[in-house]
């Protein structure tokens, strides 16, 4: 199966849920990578593609069309691609969900959402209820079209690849759409869905300053990145692009710490794969502590800080 | 400007989905039953944008069983203005409801459509961007702030790393995200008005529209279990088990 992999891609380096995708990607067969964006930054990408072990050839599309994602756009650079591929992956991220199903549909395919396990070369498992339920779907289309959920996959080595990386043209701009701007989430710490330690925050944290208080001191000291539950978005304490669960990010990380996060059905979907989880919550009966491996029943406000001093 | 709203009947957010022994699928038998809450997000964003006069009529669409005309009385209820069910008693994918909604968007000419990101049965975030695709219109998705502006919709949207604003050409397709607003209940009065308001119902074969799945389901099952570890009674305690661990230096 020839497999077409769309990368992405940030400040010339790959991101890690492609790398991820690439792996899920050479599980099925022969991996060719597309990576579109504007001329210098989309160049690095490319090189650092070339490099990445199973990747057999870079499609390289820079143009200044590519260069914010727009759907519209990538969507018509990659359609008459997939003449030559059976299969196209994306990560389950912003980026891939936006694009995905507008190709899928023009190729007139039902898409494979979040897709976590790869059964046979048609087959793969996903989460369906907001992971209550995994279902086992076969695809009966003449292609497949993939977004791939990046922490269910190891990542790919970015090195021991040699691929060939070959400049393409797209039809540009179509028309639709434009990019205005951005307000991206200035941060110092990793990236939410590759962090190794997360930090994630709840209700309890009373409001927005409390939350920054609290949270942020313990994982600033932890190298961690920061989460927080849907309830807590909802309560206006941080913004939603900090949500854990399943209506936002999908996070695996060695160390996950819920801190007074009762935790919601919605909310565990999205941080249950994590390898170790520490739950803080005063209330003994809260939900998280059934998957928690390490609980403590305290009260976050004297027992965060007091964590965040002594370790 | 008509404004084409979506909906659909999905399983109560707040209901604990249960796995059938046969794993054959979600068991909804006697389960409540509501609206997608990003739907009702949708519904909640037309009636604004129709109040502020940004909008002139609402429909709402829905697909599924004739119980789905519940879900589209609620949507009137909210203020929408008239309805369409599409009745099938099959389970239809994202793309079979993108080529249906495709037929109703080329009878009704709306200037915007708005509908959830996703559908919190499936979970497939597909039908927009599949809907805006087949129609050749702009796509905006996983919207937290929707302003008309003449011939076009500014749409900030959430975005992995931050808030993206994009400009699209209307008529244009936005889904909703959670922060788009907060819906409203609807009161008695507008839920006995709703009940007045014109719903019609039409099937997947007047559009002629194949509804047949491409996906087979093999089986559905419980997710792995995880199992609960220990409960420690001081922070020193714990510092000791992740140092234990090797998670902490």
């Amino acid at each position: 199966m020839k497999v077409l992999v769309l990368i992405e891609h940030g400040g010339g380096t790959l991101k890690d849920a492609s790398l991820a995708t690439i792996t899920a990607a050479a599980q099925l067969g022969q991996v060719h990578a597309i990576l579109a964006g504007e001329r210098d930054e989309a160049r690095q990408a490319a090189e650092a593609c070339a490099k990445v072990a199973g990747v057999e050839k870079v499609l390289l599309a820079a143009d200044a069309s590519y260069g914010q994602m727009l759907a519209e756009n990538v969507a018509a650079l990659i359609v008459p691609l997939m003449a030559e591929y059976d299969a196209l992956l994306c990560n389950a991220s912003s980026n891939g969900k936006n694009v995905a199903p507008r190709v899928a549909a023009l190729l007139d395919v039902m898409q494979l959402s979040d897709v976590i396990g790869i059964e046979g070369e048609r087959r793969f498992r996903r989460p369906i209820y907001a992971g209550n339920a995994i279902a086992t779907v076969e695809s009966t289309d003449p292609k497949l079209v993939i977004t791939v959920r990046g922490t269910a996959f190891a990542k790919a080595a970015d090195e021991g690849g040699s691929a060939s990386i070959e400049e393409i043209t797209g039809p540009g701009d179509q028309g639709l759409s434009t990019f205005v701007g951005c307000e991206e989430s200035h941060s110092e710490r990793p990236d939410l869905t590759s962090a190794k330690i997360v930090v994630s925050g709840g209700r309890a944290l009373k409001d927005a300053a409390t939350f920054e208080q609290v949270i942020v001191p313990l994982a600033d000291k932890l190298g961690a990145a920061v989460g927080a539950s849907r309830a807590a978005v909802d309560a206006g304490y941080i913004s939603n692009d900090y949500q854990v669960g399943q209506t936002g990010k999908i996070v695996a990380p060695e160390l996950y710490i819920a801190v007074g996060i009762s935790g919601a059905i919605q909310h565990l979907a999205g941080m249950k794969e994590a390898k170790t989880i520490v739950a803080i919550n005063k209330d003994a009966d809260a939900p998280i502590f059934q998957v928690a491996d390490i609980g403590l029943v305290a009260d976050l406000f004297q027992a965060v800080p007091e964590l965040t001093q002594k370790l | 400007m008509k404004i084409l709203v979506p909906v659909k009947r999905v399983i109560d957010y707040n209901v604990r989905p249960r796995v059938k022994p046969d794993g054959s699928g979600v068991d909804l038998a006697n389960v409540k039953m509501s609206m997608n809450p990003f739907d009702e997000i949708a519904v909640e964003e037309a009636v604004r944008l129709k109040e502020k006069g940004a909008a002139t009529e609402i429909i709402a669409v829905s697909i599924g069983p004739a119980k789905a005309s519940e879900t589209l009385r609620t949507a009137l209820a909210m203020g929408a203005d008239r309805a369409i069910l599409v009745e099938t008693k099959e389970v239809v994918e994202p793309l079979a409801i993108a080529k249906i909604l495709k037929a109703i968007f080329d009878e009704e000419q709306p200037g915007l459509v708005l509908m959830g990101k996703q559908a919190i049965d499936d979970d497939s975030n597909q039908t927009g961007q599949m809907l805006a695709a087949l129609t050749s219109r702009p796509q905006g998705t996983f919207a937290s702030k929707v302003e008309v502006e003449g011939d076009a919709v500014n749409v900030t949207r959430e975005v992995d790393g931050g808030l993206e604003t994009v400009r699209l050409q209307l008529p244009a397709i936005v889904t909703t995200d959670l922060r788009l607003n907060e819906p409203r209940y609807a009161s008695l009065p507008n839920i006995m008005k709703a009940k007045k308001k014109p719903l019609e119902t039409r099937t997947p074969t007047d559009f002629g529209v194949d509804i047949a799945p491409r996906l087979k389901v093999l089986k559905v099952e419980e997710p792995p279990v995880r199992q609960a570890g220990s409960v420690v009674g001081s922070v020193d305690e714990l510092i000791g088990k992740l140092k234990d661990l090797g998670v902490v230096a």
